[in-house]
Parts: structure tokens; sequence; C-alpha cells
């Protein structure tokens, strides 16, 4: 009788065991990068020796461990946006700088995708944001996709702003972004297209310049 | 400004490239790095250990004494070094908590010293990371009991606004309130004392009567018996009706454990007084009286260990039932085989398998009483190990239970330890959050204090109003404000948006001040008047019924006009353009807008650009803070 109820007591402990054996085995494997040289992030990126050094202390000082993974990185960029919820953006975000979309972005992704946008090229930068809007990287963007995004940014503001924000708000801004960049009006915008219509509009083109000295 | 992701702003802005294809307003211009030093590293120099750090590092967290400038006071112009005369174990972890972005308690720290470096450099506990966050609590918590404890007599201070139910509440939960509560709480005591006792002496056999048999006092002295047990109901109804008077919630208060322990105690008089004499339920009436013995229960709210024994009961029933259902268990196994055992011998006590039970129970717990004994050599095997295993049986689940108890009374400690920082845990999460926005909301005030005064050229006011955000700061607020832009709508604080919510149900009423422009655009930007609560801000509430064609034209306009959103300010010339000069203006100015300051008292600008400040609604009159929105809410209307 004894011996039954040491049966029983025994039970649970073997799930907790076991639960635990799997959770070890998930943290050995957890990733420990370590970057390319300093010399050849030097010759890839469009950043100096020091602006190198800065940059990883930082991004190794919030992910020791060297990569940073899609929950981690919602959280972070979540802290910058309280009013609203910007995880759905911060996916999109996460897509775009995970260039070899293996599910982390280590420091190169983090610094290949910064040197693009912060010392590129026009071209560059607008190829970079064509590709975020892209979420399907087809070298398309569908009013679907651009919806998406849409509705990803409002997200971001949440629910108190001013003027309030209305169901059809994103759905209206699609629209105004395809009567503006959708030239041939067949219901997608290419590269080309995007391209063009950015040269063309001397707001964007201002505000791609707006980020320069962010480092 | 989120604290510890410092690093990764500049990432977060740099991918903000991403919203300018889509943003339809020209974004804000971004703050300037005014002095671009090199991170250096910093000495402390804490009671003569020198600490070295990055300057980078003491500034992710603008809001302590490390990394704000509030440093400078400790700054020795000799040594070059900050000088602190301050505990430097303590300081290990508070500098720690600047490298990792984590704060841990260290165990060998006393917990007051620990709180008090805390504040010295100005970091909430509340940051303490999860490893140690209960250890620290606990800590405190043990602290302020030990402090509690000392000081007994101040704490059951009585609040001034309790109403009379409150009171009585208060007193019946703890005696120690009062005096007439105390009073109260050994009545009751002395009085379930007295029902128990005289339960018990009722009974008792007392002085011999002429006649042979020895009959109980109950019996002899009925009536005297009768009156305590009359008196003692009387005192324990009062009581519970008081209780039911006082109870904060009186439903709760019935379901309650001793409530219902307080009804069973006097229902038995009342069902007395109720019942005849009659021959039949005199019987059940006996029965009842057994009920009385429930009284004894009462004393479990006099007394603290007898509330946790109950608890820890409750909480151990599922062990307590496994122990039982094993015993039953081997009871039946035994009591079988001893009745199919003993079935031969004659004039066996083992009748039936029901009456094997007697005998089991008596052998497995060793009692022995010797009224059931086998007589067959087969029963008296089976009965020597029935014996035996109930030597076992019985004394191995106790420890068992006994750990059981322990482990359950801690757990249940914890798990609502866990509840209440969970809770906590959130509510600082809430705070921090809505202080972040807060802060951005209060930034975006100031800054277009700033941009008036600019306008109005006071060197002194702007000076003086000039908050010194940090870089970091004010990087973040252009982050956010670029986002505005992006969506063309406005962040507001929740009383505001509630506001708007509650006008924008309403009609729309014709504002007097409308019909003096005779113009749509101007009017309509009287809504961003509403960004600062100003009483008339009622004014302009739901421009959007009326004027939407207007506004419509005007979004039109707006978004052909790709113009320079030059931080000029528009001159106040332009209060004499015309209507779509002036809304090409408005797209151009993006912060000043003074063209929409076509209204009664234009010269009273300097005076109220002093006098406004975000705190204090003024009727000022709707001019100076018609600015930034005004574009924004054109496109809006779309």
């Amino acid at each position: 009788m004894g011996a039954l109820m040491v049966i029983f007591s025994l039970q649970p402990k073997q799930k907790r065991k076991r639960r635990d054996s799997v959770e070890d085995e998930l943290e050995l494997s957890a990733v420990r990068h370590r970057p390319e040289g300093l010399e050849q992030l030097e010759a890839q990126t469009r950043f100096s020796r020091k602006e190198l050094q800065i940059l990883y202390r930082g991004f190794k000082n919030e992910c020791p461990s060297g990569v940073v993974n899609e929950d981690t990185f919602k959280d972070i960029y979540s802290q910058f946006f309280p009013q609203g919820d910007a995880s759905t953006y911060a996916h999109f975000l996460f897509n775009a700088f995970d260039t070899d979309h293996d599910g982390s972005v280590s420091f190169e992704d983090f610094v290949t995708g910064l040197s693009i946008l912060l010392r590129g090229t026009v071209q560059e930068k607008l190829n970079w944001a064509f590709n975020l809007y892209d979420i399907n990287k087809d070298g398309y963007i569908t009013k679907e996709e651009m919806l998406d995004i849409m509705k990803a940014i409002y997200n971001m503001m949440g629910k108190c702003t001013y003027p309030i924000l209305k169901e059809e708000t994103p759905r209206q801004h699609v629209e105004i972004f395809f009567q503006k960049m959708d030239k041939n009006k067949d219901g997608v915008v290419t590269i080309d297209e995007f391209i063009d219509c950015c040269q063309n509009d001397e707001n964007i083109m201002r505000s791609m310049q707006l980020f320069e000295n962010v480092i | 400004m989120a604290t510890g992701v410092a690093a990764w702003l500049p990432f977060a802005r740099a991918a903000a490239i991403g919203w300018m294809p889509v943003a339809n307003c020209p974004m804000p211009p971004a703050p300037r790095e005014h002095s671009k030093k090199q991170d250096e590293l910093i000495i402390l120099n804490v009671s003569g250990r020198r600490f070295q750090t990055w300057r980078t590092t003491l500034d992710r967290y603008p809001d302590t004494l490390l990394g704000s400038t509030e440093k400078e006071f400790f700054y020795n112009e000799e040594t070059k070094e900050y000088f602190f005369d301050r505990d430097p174990d303590a300081f290990r972890s508070v500098l720690n908590f600047y490298r990792t972005g984590k704060l841990h308690y260290p165990r060998y720290e006393c917990i007051s010293a620990f709180d008090e470096e805390l504040a010295f450099f100005g970091i909430i506990p509340e940051i303490i990371g999860d490893c140690c966050y209960e250890e620290y609590k606990d800590r405190k918590r043990e602290n302020a009991e030990r402090l509690m404890d000392d000081q007994e007599e101040n704490k059951d201070s009585k609040l001034p606004n309790m109403n009379f139910r409150e009171t009585m509440w208060r007193a019946f939960e703890n005696p120690h309130t009062s005096t007439m509560a105390l009073v109260f709480y050994y009545v009751t005591g002395f009085f379930i004392a007295v029902s128990v006792i005289t339960n018990v002496v009722e009974t008792v056999p007392c002085g011999s009567t002429p006649n042979q048999k020895d009959v109980p006092c109950g019996e002899r002295y009925t009536v005297a018996f009768f009156c305590m047990d009359t008196a003692c109901v009387m005192i324990f109804t009062v009581e519970y009706l008081l209780r039911l008077f006082a109870a904060p919630s009186r439903y709760r208060f019935m379901r309650s454990v001793m409530s219902i322990i307080d009804v069973v105690a006097i229902l038995p008089y009342y069902i007395g007084l109720v019942m005849t004499n009659n021959e039949d339920v005199s019987g059940a009436f006996v029965t009842l009286r057994v009920f009385r013995v429930f009284r004894i229960f009462k004393f479990s709210r006099h007394s603290q260990g007898l509330r946790i024994l109950g608890y820890t009961l409750k909480s151990c029933a599922s062990e307590l039932g496994f122990l039982l259902f094993s015993l039953t268990m081997a009871i039946i196994i035994f009591a079988t085989v001893m009745f199919y055992a003993e079935k031969g011998s004659s004039s066996s006590k083992f009748t039936s398998i029901p009456a094997s039970f007697w005998y089991t129970i008596v052998t497995m717990t060793t009692l022995g009483y010797g009224d059931m004994v086998p007589k067959t050599i087969a029963g008296k095997i089976f009965g020597s190990i029935c014996s035996l295993s109930g030597v076992l049986v019985i004394a191995l689940p106790v420890p068992v239970i006994v750990s059981n108890f322990s482990r359950i009374y801690h757990q249940n400690q914890r798990a609502d330890k866990r509840r209440a920082q969970k809770k906590a845990r959130l509510a600082r999460i809430r705070i921090a959050k809505k202080g972040s926005s807060n802060a951005y909301l209060q930034s975006k005030r100031n800054g277009l204090l700033n941009e008036l005064l600019d306008l109005t050229g006071s060197e002194e006011e702007e000076q003086h109003m000039n908050k010194t955000s940090s870089l970091l700061e004010s990087q973040h607020h252009h982050l956010l404000h670029c986002l505005e832009k992006t969506t063309a709508h406005e962040f507001v604080d929740e009383q505001l948006f509630e506001q708007n919510c509650i006008e924008g149900a309403q009609f729309s009423r014709s504002p007097s001040l409308s019909s003096q422009e005779g113009f749509t655009g101007t009017c309509c930007t009287h809504r961003s008047r509403k960004r600062i609560p100003l009483p008339n801000a009622s004014l302009s509430t739901t421009h959007t019924h009326t004027h939407t064609q207007g506004l419509q034209e005007l979004s039109a306009i707006h978004i052909q006009c790709g113009d320079q959103p030059s931080l000029s300010t528009s001159s106040r010339s332009s209060l004499n353009m015309k209507s779509s000069e002036r809304s090409r203006i408005n797209c151009r100015g993006q912060q000043i807008t003074t063209a929409v300051i076509s209204l009664p008292s234009p010269t009273n600008f300097p005076p109220d650009g002093d006098g406004h400040s975000p705190a204090n609604p003024i009727p000022a009159p709707p001019t100076i803070n018609t600015t930034t929105s005004s574009n924004i809410v054109k496109v809006s209307a779309l």
C-alpha cells in the first residue's frame, strides 16, 4: 500500500524531469555566435573601425549570445513605441534585416542593414525600403502586402491618437500610395516604378537624408 | 525613454527609413548632436576604490544619478574623476546594473543599506531582476515586520472617515483595535467555554436522589441548565446578527465556514424550542443536541493555531484522501482473508466480512482490543501478517503527510507571493510605458512652446523654457514624431482622447469664431487647440461634420504641395494673405502657422506665450496653439 502511494507521488516528478531535459537541450543548442573579424566587416560595410566597435559593444551588451531572435527583437522594438503595438511591424522589420532567413539576426546582418540605411546611396536605401514592403520577396508590392504594412504601422500609433483612427484609414493611405506609385495602373508596384517615383518626390528624397548622423 | 535599450535607438531610427516612402507629410528635422564627443572612459572613485566605465554605459539610464548631469556635482577637478563617499561593495551592484541592464541584490548585503544605496543613486528597486527579486522582497518584508512588531501600538490608528459599520467589522476581526472589541472578544470566549462545559457537565451523574438510579445533572437541574443554555444562545445569536450586519459582503460572510459553524451551533436550540414534546421526534431532538458540540469550533476565531490547522488539513485533503483509500483497500483485503480463514471455526466472532473490518482496523493500527481474535491456525497466520503490514502501512504515510503539510503550506505562501509579484510587475511595466509616452507628450508641448517663443523672438523665455532633455530623449521623440508624420495622426494622452470621443459624438456647433474667418480652413485648424485642454476647446467640437467639404479641398491642395517643409517661421504678415496661399503656408510651415491667427486678439501673443504652460489651461485666445497639427488635420479629413 505504501508502495502504491510512492508510485503515485513519483509520477509528476518524472514528467517534470522530462520537461527539464528538453529545456536543457535547448539551452545547449543556443547559438553562441561570433562575428567575422573587424577587418572583414570594415571591408564589407561603410562603417569605420571605431563605429563598428561602438556598434558591436552595444549589440553584444543587449544580446550576449550574439544573435537576436524574433521575440527579443519584437520586445526591444516595442519599447520604443509604448502607446501602440509594434510587434507586427517588428516582424516585418525582422524579416527585412534577416537577409539569409535563418530566423535570427546576427551582428553581420545587423551591421549590413545599418550600413545600407545610414551610409548607402539613395538607390540602395530605396531598394531596402522596397524589400521591406515586399513581404513575400517576389519583386512586386501588391495592395494586400502594402495594406499589411500600413496596418502594422498604424498599430504602432495605438488607440489614443488625434484625430481618431478609423478603420479605413490604412486602406485610404494605401490607395494614396498606389495612386502615386503605380504608374501603369496594373495593381502592383515594381521596383523600378517605386524608385522612379520616389526619386521624383522631393519630400521623400529629403527625408531619406534625415538619419545621416545617427551613428 | 525605455531604459536599457538605448543602444538600439540608432537602429530603430535607421529603420525609420522604411516609413519614408509611405509618408505623405514631410518629416520633422532630426535633433542635432551639439557635442559630438568621442566615447570616453569615466573614472568613478567610490571611497578609494576606482571603477572605470564608458560614458555611454552610464548614459543608458538618464534618470539616475550617474546617467544625468547630477554626477557633475561629484566631479573632482584635480583628479579628473567622480568621487562618491559611499560603500564600494554596494556600488558594484549599482554599476553592474548599468553594464548589464539587470539589477541584482547581493545576499550578504543588509536590506536597508542596499535600499539606501539605491535611493542615493536614483535607482528604483522595482528594477531588480527576477532572479533576485523574490529574495529582496522577502528580506524587505522580514525587515518591515520586525520594525512593525516594535511599534505595534501605532499601527491600529483609526481612520477618520470609517463609518460605524466598518468600525464594527474591524472590531470583530481584530480585537486589539479598541477596548470594546477586546471586551466583546473575551465575553464571547467565556460564553463559548461556559456553553461547552455545560454540555459536558449535563451528562455527569450527580448526586443520588431517593431513587435508585443515578440521574445526570441535566435531568436534575433542568431549569438551571436550560437557563444557561438560553443565555449562551442569546449571546451567540446577538453576536451572529451583529457580524452579519457589519460584514462588508453579507453574501460572502454567510458562505464562510465560521458563519456556518455559528449557525449550526445555535440552531438546535431554536429547533428544540419550536418542536413539541412529541415522543416520536424527541429521538431526533436528542440527536440535534449533539450539534451543540460544534460550539467548540467557535474557538477557532479566538485561536490562530486552530485556523492554520484547519487550513492545512483542507489543503492536504488529497493526501489524506489517498491515505484513506489505501487503508480501505488493505482493510477490505485482510477482512476478506480473515473471514474466510475463520469461517471454519465454530463460535467465531467473524460473522461476516463487515464484521471483520473491526478486527482488521484494530489490528492494523496496533490497538489490539482483543474482543475479536482468530482461533484457527490460518487465521492466526493471516492475523500476524495483518498486524505486521499494519505497522508499515500506518507508519509510512505519516512522514509523507507531514512533509506534504509543510510543502503545501510553503507552496501556498509562495503562490500568493508570486501572484502579488506578477501584479506588481505588470503595474511596473504599465507605469513605465505610461511614463515614456507621457514624456513624449510633455516634450511635444514644450517643443511647441519653444517654437512659439522663437516666433515672438523673446530670448530669455526661450532659454528659460528650454528643458535640458538628453540627446537620447530628443532622438526618441524625433522618432515618434516621424511616425506621427507618416501616419498623419498624432499621439494624445488618454483624457484628451476620451474628450475627443465624447465630443465627436455630439453635433457640431457652429463656433462663433469660425464665422469671423469665413474660411473653413482656419476654423478647422482650431481643432488642434484641443491638444491642450482649454476651456473653450469645446467650441471646436466637430468640424468634421460641417466642414468636410472644405477640408477635402484643402487636403487636395495639401497633397499637391510638396513644398519645403522648412522650419522657417512664417511671419505675421501672412495674416493678410488669401485663403489658398494661406493653406499653402500651412503645408509649408509645418511647425508654425501664425496665418491662422486671424482672430480676436493677435496682440495678446507674447503674454500668452509666457503664461501658457502645458499644465494650466488658461483661457488664452485660441491663437497660439493652432500650429503643428494644421496640415495634419487637413490630411486626416480624407
